[in-house]
């Protein structure tokens, strides 16, 4: 199955801030945000996962903000999970995540060893036209001198159904981040899923 | 690459109102954010309509905690999508920030996370659907009908993708 790989060398840089811009934090300062790459699944027949490679280390974190949906058929109430990769490192030891989720019913939380979870889409079991949105902010992503965390924000409703998510991560790795991959757990990224790297100085 | 994350448009209310619209929203940017930080007159609940649409097309799941217990619960076939739980916007501060993303594509239904804290009630985390696969043009932030007010701000913001 194709991967996309959205290549972030050479990115222009622009004056400097100390604002942040992460989720769920007061907007402060414009100017200190920066689109680094952007990757949309256009095969009809989606693709397994998208990756943005050669990031940079100039900023002080990233943010990915996505709409995705998968082709598998897992289960309307339990739906794919959006699992991430740093460095195309795959010893599932070295990650571990946790999260709180809000299903419309209840309020339940969880913990897994593995890829990061960075949330959960929506897959063919769920109306059509329903993607599920994220917003993953990952800090410090090129301290040398720091494991790695990450949070997000993420969901779906269904009109009677989905959840929402949040989410934190561990990557027990003090390499700068110079690549993430992203792929839901269950079959392809649906066409129009969109992925977006940003850059927060 | 180009910084991003640009005020389209800001209001501070210099008059207590009900209602805030944003309008002719341009289709240039990729997501939309609006950001609400405010109090209101009283108890209330706040939600969002995009495009003027009063039907009951919109839906809302959250997750709340308020100091001594976590809950989640929903609302389907809304005439609004809500973006707080119940009456916790009060006269304490309130802050809102909704995300929209893929806010002006054509194909799909409108998907947007939402951050509540109420800083006297609860701090929640939720996702609103609008059932409706057209461009949003405008949004309204609105209660049914207690005032925010004076000096409570929103804010939009878009965002472009590379």
């Amino acid at each position: 199955m194709a991967v996309t790989r959205a290549k972030t060398s050479s990115v222009a840089q622009g004056p400097s801030t100390s604002k942040t811009f992460l989720a769920g934090n007061p907007v402060i300062l414009p100017g200190s945000y920066e689109s680094i790459a952007t990757v949309t699944v256009t095969a009809a027949g989606g693709q397994a996962s998208v990756e943005f490679t050669s990031i940079v280390g100039t900023y002080k974190h990233l943010q990915i903000r996505y709409m995705a949906r998968c082709a598998g058929a897992y289960g309307a109430a339990d739906p794919s999970a959006m699992r991430g990769e740093f460095n195309s490192d795959t010893t599932t030891t070295n990650y571990y995540s946790h999260f709180i989720r809000g299903n419309g019913a209840s309020a339940t939380a969880g913990a897994n060893n593995g890829p990061n979870y960075f949330g959960w889409v929506p897959n063919n079991s769920i109306t059509s036209g329903i993607f599920g949105v994220g917003v993953i902010d990952i800090l410090d992503y090129a301290d040398t001198n720091k494991n790695k965390t990450s949070r997000t924000l993420t969901g779906f409703d269904t009109n009677g159904g989905g959840s929402a998510y949040l989410t934190s991560h561990l990557w027990k790795n003090t390499a700068a981040i110079t690549n993430i991959k992203l792929t839901a757990y269950d079959g392809n990224l649906v066409q129009n899923s969109t992925f977006a790297l940003y850059g927060i100085k | 690459m180009p910084q991003t994350y640009t005020p389209i448009a800001t209001n501070t209310l210099g008059t207590a109102v009900s209602t805030v619209t944003f309008s002719s929203i341009p289709s240039t940017y990729t997501d939309l954010i609006l950001v609400f930080d405010g109090t209101a007159a009283s108890a209330t609940y706040s939600g969002i309509r995009f495009n003027g649409d009063t039907g009951n097309n919109y839906s809302y799941t959250y997750l709340a905690g308020n100091g001594s217990t976590a809950v989640s619960s929903r609302s389907t076939n809304a005439p609004e999508m809500y973006t707080s739980t119940g009456n916790t916007v009060t006269t304490s501060q309130n802050n809102t920030i909704v995300h929209i993303q893929n806010y002006s594509n054509t194909t799909t239904f409108k998907t947007a996370l939402i951050r509540n804290n109420s800083s006297s009630v609860e701090t929640t985390a939720a996702v609103g659907l609008w059932r409706n696969t057209a461009a949003i043009t405008s949004i309204t932030f609105k209660t049914p009908s207690v005032n925010f007010t004076v000096g409570s701000t929103f804010t939009l913001y878009g965002i472009l993708k590379a």
